[in-house]
Formats: C-alpha cells, sequence, structure tokens
C-alpha cells in the first residue's frame, strides 16, 4: 500500500509503485481535476503539487509522491472560497476550451508562491503547458493581476 | 410527440442515472416548460437550452445571450443546460442541427433562438395579463419582471409561468432591432468559466460509473490495414487485465485502470495487413498532387470570367507561382475517448463531441439498437477544432468495445499517439497561380489551379455540385478583387491518407497563397501592398472595409523603427471579413520576432465582443503554431510525427502582441470561431518578404529554416 494525501484527505493506495500519479488520481480516487494530454510530460494538462512544487503527473510514479502531499484543482478553494489566481482567471475570462487551465492556474498558484511580483520574463518561464485554444495572452494578464490584488496565498 | 412529462423523465433518467453531474444546474422537474427552449422555475430562475457543442468557442454562453435578450430576462439568473439527444429524437429534432462546426453555431441558429426569447416573453406576458383581466398590450417585460402599465401591478416570470406554458405559441412574433440590445452584443462573462476554474467541469474523458472498466486500442499503423492476428496469451495474467478484443482495424486492451491496459497493449504482439497503403510516402503524394497540376482530365471548372486565355495574352507582364500546405492533424488537448455502456437495449454514451446527433445517430447504428434507446450525455469537449464534427470513429469504437463486454461500462481512451497518428488531417494541397498585369500594374487575368483531397467526397462522403470541392477551392473561387479574367480550377487527387475538417480548412490555406500571390502582383508593379489591395477591392466589398479599419487601427501609413517590416492581408472566411497586419524584425539566423499582429474582423453583428476578442486571440496560437511548425509527413504508409515532441505547438513565451479591432458593420450574421486564422498566415509571410526579400511559397517555416523569437 502507498499513502499519500490528496487535497488534504489520507488515502491509500494499492497500485504498481511505477503507476503515474495521473493515473493513481484518475483512475483509482476518481479525482478528475488533472488531465490526460501526451503523457510524456510534454502539455503540463495533468500538473498538480506535490508537497507545494508543480509537477506532470503523467510522468511521475506514484511511490515518488508516497508519504506527500497532493493538490490538485479540486484542492485549491477550501470550502469554495476561490484562489486568487482563479478570481483573476474568471475575472480577465482566461479559459476557452479549459481543459488545459487546472494545469495553468496550478502552475501560475506556483510560480506566484515564488515570485509574488513575476516579471513577463518570470511568466515566460514558468509558464510552460501547452493552450491549444491559445489562452496565453490572458494567461499573462491574470497572473499579473493575481499579483497585483496581492493576495496570493500557498 | 412526447408529452413535456414524459420528456422530462427521460431527461432526468438520461442525466442522472448513473451520478454524472451535467456542469450546468439541471432543470426541476416540475418547472413549465414554456417552449422547448426555455423553461422557467417558480423561483424565476431561466434555464436557456443550449443544443450544439462547448468547445471554448462560447458560444453556450452566446447563444443564451440571444433568446435571453429577446426573453428580456434577468441575466443573472439564468442557466444554460444541453438539450437532451434523446429527447431531440423523441421531439422531432425540436432543438435543429446540434453540431457546432464551420463557424455556424450563432449565424445558424440566430434566428430560431431569437424567436424562441420572444415566443417564450410573449406567452409570459400573456398568462401575466389574462391574470390581472388586462389586455396584453398594457404589459411590458422587463428584467424577468411583468408590468401592467395602467394600474403599476406587477408579477415576475416564475410566477405566471405555470400558466403560459399551457398557452399555445404566438404564430408570429417580433425581433428587436440590434441596436436595442442589452444583453446580446454585451461583453458578458461565459457561463461556463466558474465550473472550469473550480475543477467542476466535466469533459468526456472524466466519465465514471460503477464497476467501469477501461480500454486502451491500436490501430493499424497503415491507413485502410487490417488486423492479421494478435498473440493474447502474452499478455494473460497481467495484472489488472481483463481482456483482448482483437476488432478489424484495431485491437483494445481492457483493464481495470487505464494505464495498465495501455502498458499491457504496449507488450501485446500485433500483426497487421497494411494494404495498399504501405507503399505511400510524402514525396508520392506530393507527387501525385502535382500530377494534378499539369493533367488535362480529371479537372474541373470552379469559376470562369471572361476569357483567361485573352487576358493573359494581352498583359503586359505575366507572373507564376506553385504554393504548398502540408497536411494538419488537429491535437486537441483532450485525446479522443467514448465511454458506454450497454444494458437492457439501452445504450449510454459519453464522449466529447462537436455533433451529438451524428454520435447518438452513430452509437444506434453499433448498438443495433433504435435511434430511441440511446442517451448521449452532453459534456463540455477538451477542444475541437473539426476533428470532433466529422468522423465519429471514436463512438463506434467505444460502443464496439462496450458490447463486446456484455453490459459492464467501458471507457475508451486513445493515446496522444494514437491522436497524432489516426486523425482525419487537414488536407495537403498544391495550387498553381498565374496572372498577368496591364501596363499599369493592374491583374488582368488571375488563374488558380487546387490539386487537393476532397473532404467532403472521402469524408462525408456526398457527392460534389459539378465536381468541386468549395472547402478545397475556397477564397479562390470567390475572389474579391476587380479581375475582369478570372479561371479557377479544382484536380480532386485523394491519397490514401483520410483527411477532415480542420480549424478554417480551406481558409486556413488558400488566403496563405492567394493573399502572398498579390502581394507578389503589388510588388511585380511597383505598389504599396496596401493601396494596391484598396484599389482593387471595389469600395462597396466589406473586404474594403476591414482593410482599411485594420490598416488604419496599424498605422500601416506611418514609418517602422529600423529593421521592422510589415505585411498585410485580407478574405472572407465563414460570412466574416477579416484582415491582418504584422509587424516583425528578422535575425541574421532567421529568428523571427513578431513585434505587433493587427487581427481586425467585420462579422455584422457582435453577440460579445469580449469572445470574438478571445477568439481573434486564440485564432493566432493556432495559425502560429500550424505555420511556424505544423506538418503531418508519411513514411510506408503511416504518419511519422507522434506526439507534442516532434508535433510542435506554440507556448506562452512565444505568444506575440495581439490587438484585436472589431469593425462590425452590422446586417448580417458572420462566423467568429474560425475566421481569425484566415489572413494571418499571408501576413507574417508578407512581412517575411519584405524583411529579407525571400518569398514563402510553402508552410511551416521550419521548412525555410525560421523560427519564432
Amino acid at each position: 500500500m502507498i499513502q499519500l494525501t490528496v487535497n488534504g484527505r489520507s488515502r491509500e493506495v494499492d497500485v504498481e509503485p511505477e503507476m503515474p500519479l495521473l493515473w493513481v488520481l484518475r483512475d483509482e480516487l476518481d479525482v478528475k481535476g488533472p488531465k490526460f494530454g501526451c503523457g510524456i510530460a510534454q502539455c503540463g494538462a495533468c500538473t498538480v503539487h506535490v508537497n507545494g512544487e508543480p509537477v506532470r503527473s503523467c510522468s511521475f510514479p506514484v511511490s515518488a509522491a508516497a508519504g506527500k502531499r497532493v493538490l490538485t484543482l479540486e484542492g485549491l478553494a477550501p470550502g469554495g472560497r476561490l484562489h486568487p489566481v482563479q478570481q483573476a482567471w474568471i475575472e480577465h475570462q482566461v479559459p476557452q476550451c479549459g481543459y488545459c487551465q487546472g494545469g495553468q492556474i496550478l502552475a501560475a498558484v506556483a510560480l506566484l508562491r515564488k515570485k509574488p511580483n513575476p516579471t513577463d520574463k518570470d511568466i515566460d518561464e514558468a509558464m510552460t503547458n501547452i493552450c491549444r485554444c491559445g489562452t496565453y495572452a490572458r494567461i499573462r494578464t491574470a497572473i499579473h493581476a493575481a499579483a497585483k490584488s496581492g493576495k496570493a496565498r500557498a | 410527440m412526447t408529452t413535456r412529462r414524459e420528456f422530462l423523465k427521460v431527461s432526468a433518467a438520461g442525466g442522472l442515472v448513473f451520478g454524472f453531474h451535467l456542469p450546468a444546474a439541471n432543470a426541476q422537474n416540475v418547472a413549465p416548460e414554456i417552449n422547448a427552449w426555455v423553461v422557467v422555475r417558480p423561483d424565476d430562475t431561466v434555464i436557456i437550452r443550449y443544443a450544439r457543442s462547448e468547445m471554448g468557442q462560447g458560444s453556450m454562453t452566446s447563444a443564451a445571450q440571444l433568446v435571453a435578450e429577446e426573453l428580456d430576462c434577468d441575466w443573472s439568473k439564468v442557466r444554460v443546460e444541453y438539450a437532451d439527444t434523446n429527447a431531440h429524437v423523441r421531439r422531432k429534432r425540436v432543438w435543429g442541427d446540434m453540431a457546432a462546426v464551420g463557424s455556424r453555431t450563432i449565424r445558424q441558429s440566430q434566428d430560431y433562438l431569437r424567436k424562441a426569447g420572444a415566443g417564450a416573453r410573449e406567452m409570459l406576458l400573456i398568462a401575466a395579463a389574462q391574470g390581472w383581466n388586462a389586455p396584453v398590450a398594457e404589459c411590458t417585460a422587463s428584467n424577468g419582471v411583468i408590468t401592467h402599465g395602467p394600474s403599476g401591478r406587477k408579477t415576475s416570470f416564475g410566477k405566471v409561468a405555470g400558466e403560459a406554458a399551457k398557452l399555445a405559441p404566438p404564430k408570429e412574433v417580433t425581433l428587436k432591432d440590434p441596436k436595442d440590445w442589452k444583453i446580446a452584443g454585451k461583453p458578458i462573462k461565459r457561463v461556463d468559466i466558474p465550473d472550469i476554474v473550480a475543477g467542476r467541469i466535466r469533459y468526456g474523458i472524466d466519465a465514471q460509473l460503477p464497476g467501469m472498466v477501461y480500454a486502451a486500442i491500436a490501430q493499424c499503423p497503415v491507413f485502410g490495414g487490417r488486423l492479421k492476428s494478435v498473440d493474447a496469451a502474452k499478455i494473460e495474467g497481467r495484472r489488472g487485465v481483463i481482456k483482448v478484443l482483437p476488432m478489424e482495424d484495431y485491437v483494445a486492451v481492457v483493464a481495470d485502470n487505464w494505464w495498465r491496459a495501455k502498458e499491457a497493449l504496449k507488450e501485446l504482439p500485433i500483426e497487421w495487413s497494411f494494404g495498399a497503403g504501405e507503399s505511400a510516402s510524402s514525396e508520392s503524394i506530393l507527387q501525385f498532387l502535382r500530377s494534378g497540376l499539369d493533367d488535362a482530365s480529371n479537372v474541373v471548372v470552379a469559376r470562369r470570367n471572361g476569357e483567361l486565355e485573352q487576358g493573359l495574352a494581352g498583359a503586359a507582364k505575366v507572373l507564376e507561382a506553385e504554393y504548398f500546405t502540408p497536411y494538419l492533424a488537429h491535437a486537441t488537448l483532450e485525446p479522443m475517448g467514448c465511454t458506454a455502456v450497454l444494458k437492457d437495449g439501452r445504450v449510454d454514451v459519453w464522449t466529447s463531441t462537436q455533433n451529438a446527433e451524428a454520435s447518438h445517430a452513430t452509437a444506434a447504428a453499433t448498438a443495433g439498437v433504435p435511434l430511441e434507446n440511446v442517451y448521449v450525455h452532453r459534456v463540455q469537449l477538451g477542444g475541437g477544432f473539426g476533428r470532433r464534427g466529422g468522423s465519429q470513429d471514436f463512438v463506434r469504437q467505444g460502443v464496439q468495445i462496450a458490447k463486446a463486454m456484455g453490459s459492464t461500462p467501458v471507457k475508451l481512451l486513445w493515446t496522444r499517439e494514437e491522436d497524432t497518428q489516426h486523425d482525419f488531417y487537414r488536407p495537403l494541397s498544391v495550387v498553381r497561380i498565374k496572372a498577368g498585369l496591364d501596363a499599369s500594374g493592374n491583374p488582368v487575368a488571375w488563374y488558380s489551379r487546387v490539386s487537393a483531397p476532397s473532404i467532403i467526397s472521402t469524408l462525408l462522403k456526398l457527392p460534389l455540385k459539378e465536381g468541386v470541392d468549395p472547402q478545397a477551392v475556397a477564397s479562390f473561387a470567390d475572389q474579391p478583387y476587380a479581375i475582369p479574367n478570372v479561371l479557377i480550377e479544382y484536380a480532386q487527387r485523394n491519397p490514401h491518407v483520410p483527411v477532415g475538417f480542420w480549424r478554417t480548412v480551406g481558409h486556413s490555406q488558400n488566403p496563405f497563397m492567394r493573399e502572398s500571390f498579390v502581394d507578389e502582383l503589388a510588388k511585380a508593379a511597383g505598389k504599396d501592398p496596401y493601396e494596391y489591395r484598396r484599389g482593387l477591392l471595389p469600395a462597396a466589398t466589406k473586404e474594403h472595409g476591414v482593410l482599411e479599419a485594420t490598416a488604419k487601427a496599424a498605422r500601416w501609413a506611418e514609418p517602422l523603427p529600423a529593421g521592422v517590416h510589415r505585411g498585410i492581408a485580407v478574405t472572407e472566411a465563414y460570412g466574416s471579413y477579416v484582415a491582418a497586419v504584422a509587424e516583425l524584425a528578422v535575425s541574421d539566423k532567421n529568428v523571427v520576432d513578431i513585434k505587433r499582429l493587427v487581427l481586425g474582423i467585420d462579422s455584422g453583428h457582435v453577440v460579445n465582443p469580449d469572445n470574438v476578442v478571445a477568439q481573434m486571440q486564440g485564432s493566432a496560437v493556432f495559425m502560429l503554431s500550424a505555420m511556424f511548425w505544423g506538418e503531418i509527413t508519411i513514411k510506408d504508409g503511416r504518419v511519422e510525427q507522434s506526439n507534442f515532441h516532434d508535433y510542435r505547438m506554440m507556448r506562452l513565451r512565444e505568444m506575440p502582441k495581439v490587438e484585436v479591432v472589431l469593425a462590425p458593420s452590422g446586417g448580417f450574421w458572420g462566423g467568429i470561431g474560425e475566421p481569425g486564422q484566415a489572413a494571418i498566415a499571408p501576413a507574417i509571410c508578407n512581412a517575411l518578404f519584405a524583411a529579407t526579400g525571400k518569398r514563402v511559397r510553402s508552410l511551416p517555416l521550419k521548412s525555410h529554416g525560421f523560427e519564432i523569437a
């Protein structure tokens, strides 16, 4: 059995240690926020936080998350209170189809935790997730707005 | 026709039987349905039904805005809910076409959506008037409240909805003048975005049913090939593996977790009969298409004005060029998939589809059940771009696999590799263009021959009118320039690679060719590319208007900093008119720094301006990905690319500054999702010519050594 904490809740799974975290979350634990896009850590639709760090869960063995805290989009707004990044995403109408946006939001949250006032260059370097609909301009605007709101929390 | 009560029962069973929640709130079973599009609850909540699909194009919101506008309801109380495909079948297609394709979700449903809103308002007004024993002409509706003018009495939609639902719909309604719009025409926030950012929205891939198993598939790598044999014993006993299913042209492995199914499939020995396609390569396909440029037979005329040969013979100068665009994959970020369960003669399907009716029909045909026994559960799409609107191959497979598994629910999901290598690709094409200029540099003759596959013949299997596939000759056959002698020809040449609609399809390639060649003509005439076009476009054309508006916003006449160069292009696409101005600099290492991309659009009416801006921004990213890197190549009959490492997508750091110019001239309804791409490639390639003197006549740009900064 492998133990991990998903969105604040302790979970135990009986799976192969090499099974990617993404499939443990989606198929074993019914946590659907992280999406499958490529399977080779290219697109970032599967991005989750493990102990606060963004990882591409399609290529991250579940054994590496043993005993750690996993945060997905579902866990970002405890009690329904939206994270400033989520609020900025609504205010600036960022998503189109929305499929990549969970990964984008979690990447942005991690960036703002490290750099509360990111420059455009910081955003360029941190935001490497693919969006096929082409929401990049609004992602940039929304990250700056979330930073400005001055309450980007962990 | 079933009664309303029956429909609501069916709808509730269809939507909730597996505990799979729709993103929007479901109507209360008892809520009065005013008409097929409008349900009003006693608490004044207004349910507006949406029949087509939402894949990020924003139409779920825009369509509801049009209904709400005519209904005069309170937008803050509007909930949007998908129309049910099963009820659609039972109610004789009451919601019309459910397909979200061809940028037509608004422009081809605006009339009946607005009438549905206006009709429902009229019924609510009559119900209120009857309750007050007053003439309906003395009653008005605003923000969901009905007022009796003379007495000042008020009531709400919710209070009279029960009575209104019993009334006959009005035979005729008067629609508002768009200049009086209060809800439509405004940048209203999209109804699905709060669910997206909170992780509540569900895509096809997210279906979860009790006892569900998972399928991964391998399809014959060569298009048209068949399965020969499979050695299932090799993966027997692997953890989680439940079944190996050999099908006609694919193999499915079913397991208790999708990763286990996919990993087992990798170890499964499979033999294929590749068939005739095995010998094909990109080179052989190009040769086949190029022969279409010279063949005298199997060529049809798509447009003829005047006498081409006479025009060319009398020209002071004749220019000729050959252009090429490659196959492209859709690469929706959510790969193809379908969850299905067959039980007691009933089929339930969850799939991300652009055409729920086609999915419904495919599920019924594959399962061998009547249409009335099928339920296609509506979900958000993780991108569409045309891939999910034509072929329903993923539904056929999903239902086939579920059928083979008895009454166990199965979720089929493709890998990215399967998705890239088993697409219905944007057709490749080669085009020869020839034009004759008179002594003052104006074109007196224009010839184009397009040699390309036909989507309509091969995918839709429909007859072509006079042999012409309109997609293949789009923007050539309807070119707007004042040229007296025009001949446009089409040579249909179909290699073995399947083709399909792809965001902007023909307009993603032909305007690149046409508008690049117009630039070649301007250069030969020694004229400014903007002024040259403006002079050739009759002043009454919409192209003329949007070209002027875009050039003005881009400050075309003003000088640029040293090293920065401009390009411009204009075209019609999907009933809208678009123009683009690109400003860029090119380094000595051919790195292209796009300083500014100004995109203008005249879509006639604008239902949601912020959404139009979003679609134009997205179109820029989609086209830049395609024009810099997009190319599907063929070797040994199969696709060489497999995933995002070799089928490259643009990233945030490469996103240039995009400025959108809304130039609506009113009076018509143009498309929004696709037109934005059409003018971008030629504007950028024309700017590249201005910067480097190199004329790009084929895409992608990586083949010419250009990189994006």
